[in-house]
């Protein structure tokens, strides 16, 4: 009775090609020696790549995104977790609200977002938009991935293990650095890679916020209006995806490894 | 002599309090971030624009601006609009039924696919769902980006068709018109509704598709009256997220919708970068919303959401 071939299956595998078929272009055509991205393919290039690597404006931008999603990623994580904790441990008092408060970036359009942040930094607090005030912003939207990341693992694993820790007598710290740290570990670097890519791909908010100095996606942006400055879209725009990619697995591979391990 | 407390009383307090603590940072950001932003952004919608000031005197004018009365309604698309600034109440409508059909597309293709992970796949699951999240984190920029590779006039298909010898010349209307932004959104957004709808399939009680089988339901039938119910929870909270997101979208539209495919999105974004008129911005996000928010309740008030959840729950 078991086929292997049905035509659901059939259909999954049409719906992989239509997810990542108009994405693998930009890889195809990175190595294609046009400068338009046409068919038939013309030949094997790198000059794209090095173009792209001689272009000091691009390289800037690509710093600033580093720099940006990496201070996000360290601070949305280090805020999600005691979040997280509060929100596993404790029962307290208006915590779903707060839970909720802080899942909004998920559903709210980001423009909302955008625009109200720029009205109270451009036209209230007279803040200059600088890469700043795009990390602010980065940091809101990040908090929800990682809260959700972090609570999947501190409900999955065992509580009476910090309940043993405190009965032996470490105290509310000592549990944590020893025994809920530790666990929670995985989840932690997964929500360090997540937050990282997020902010790092983020475009709305750092259109808006960013001052003079732009982010990679804001960069790139700019260039996507100008047709003779595709080569190197295309090739920038292919390493960002292939390193997303890997980080996206990491980050998959960590957080189901930390909520599947039930501790002996 | 900390041992010799009940230990009940002393976690109690302590406990309750270390909680709040922890709970501190994420409650600053949110009184930062999201309070106080959305409170200027309504504070703003009620003042005015006056050259390079601000005139801080309360007003409504910026909410009248939007539905404003003309003499002569401007017709678009057949349909009368009465008002002396017409396109805020056109690309309204415009981005709600280009966000519908989004919506709708994006479940009809996710719904199979969804059921396939849930039902079919029994060896590799973890590597199907990572294949089907990838897209979601790579860079939603570049996902858009790709379709103006594939829809151009000098794009993939045209060149590809044409190097095939099935057209002569490229078509021109792939690009720049509001059906391009339908389908680059409806790629965009998928695998966002993928997950919950495969999440509500798997949970599923599989006795109870036995059950209906047994008592004499066809495959058709079973589905209709079982499968589908139940996955309804997963489904139309994939529908929300793909439905309330979008129609605020302004970077699709930009990109390849040309000057046909323009959303309300872009309307705020003109009046905030490039008209200098943040006030009528403002009012034009709140109202935006505002019609989002209620378009979302009303949906799952006539869906009957409360009771498919308690359903199934």
């Amino acid at each position: 009775m078991r086929k292997i071939f049905t035509p659901l299956t059939l259909y999954a595998i049409l719906f992989t090609v239509f997810l990542y078929g108009p994405v693998l272009l930009m890889p195809l055509f990175s190595f294609n020696d046009n400068t338009f991205a046409v068919f038939p393919l013309k030949g094997f290039t790198l000059k794209h790549y090095a173009s792209m690597a001689a272009n000091g404006s691009m390289l800037g931008a690509l710093w600033n995104s580093l720099v940006v999603a990496t201070i996000v990623a360290v601070i949305a994580t280090a805020v999600g977790l005691p979040t997280a904790i509060a929100l596993t441990r404790y029962r307290l008092r208006g915590g779903g609200a707060i839970a909720a408060a802080l899942m909004l970036p998920l559903v709210v359009p980001s423009i909302i977002f955008a625009v109200a942040l720029l009205v109270i930094l451009v036209r209230i607090l007279n803040v200059e938009l600088s890469l700043l005030t795009v990390g602010a912003s980065h940091v809101f939207i990040c908090l929800p991935f990682a809260i959700m990341v972090l609570m999947s693992r501190l409900e999955g694993f065992d509580k009476s293990l910090e309940e043993a820790s405190r009965d032996l007598g470490e105290d509310g710290w000592g549990t944590f650095r020893r025994v809920t740290l530790p666990l929670a570990w995985p989840a932690v670097i997964s929500s360090l890679l997540m937050c990282f890519i997020i902010s790092f791909d983020e475009f709305v908010m750092a259109f808006f916020l960013s001052g003079t100095d732009p982010t990679l996606p804001v960069f790139l942006f700019g260039q996507l209006r100008f047709p003779n400055k595709l080569p190197g879209v295309l090739a920038l725009g292919s390493l960002i995806l292939l390193v997303s990619t890997i980080l996206v697995v990491a980050a998959e591979l960590l957080r189901r490894r930390g909520v599947q391990e039930k501790p002996a | 002599m900390p041992d010799a407390m009940p230990r009940q009383t002393a976690a109690g307090f302590s406990g309750l309090a270390a909680g709040y603590a922890l709970l501190s940072p994420a409650m600053l950001i949110i009184v930062a971030m999201l309070v106080a932003p959305m409170l200027a952004l309504v504070t703003l919608s009620f003042w005015t624009q006056n050259g390079f000031e601000l005139d801080t005197s309360f007003t409504l004018a910026n909410y009248w601006a939007l539905i404003e009365p003309a003499d002569e309604p401007t017709m678009w698309m057949g349909i009368p609009f009465p008002f002396k600034n017409p396109v805020y109440a056109i690309l309204m409508l415009k981005s709600l039924v280009m966000s519908l059909a989004v919506t709708a597309a994006v479940i009809l293709i996710a719904y199979p696919m969804a059921y396939f992970l849930a039902f079919r796949v029994t060896r590799y699951k973890a590597l199907w769902i990572i294949i089907i999240t990838i897209p979601f984190w790579t860079s939603y920029l570049l996902r858009v980006f790709s379709w103006k590779i594939m829809l151009g006039f000098n794009g993939v298909i045209n060149s590809g068709l044409m190097s095939l010898g099935i057209i002569s010349e490229p078509l021109s209307f792939l690009l720049y018109n509001p059906p391009a932004v339908v389908i680059t959104l409806t790629h965009a957004w998928v695998t966002f509704a993928v997950l919950p709808i495969y999440v509500s399939l798997e949970k599923i009680d599989r006795s109870l598709l036995e059950a209906a089988t047994d008592l004499g339901d066809s495959k058709w039938q079973r589905f209709r009256r079982v499968t589908l119910p139940l996955s309804l929870p997963g489904t139309i909270s994939a529908a929300l997220l793909v439905f309330i997101p979008t129609v605020g979208d302004y970077v699709t539209p930009t990109l390849v919708g040309g000057p046909g495919g323009t959303m309300i999105g872009n309307s705020i974004q003109s009046l905030f970068l490039k008209q200098d008129n943040s006030p009528r911005g403002a009012a034009l996000s709140i109202v935006m919303m505002a019609i989002v928010a209620l378009l979302s309740l009303l949906f799952m008030w006539a869906v009957g959401y409360r009771k498919i959840r308690a359903r199934s729950a």
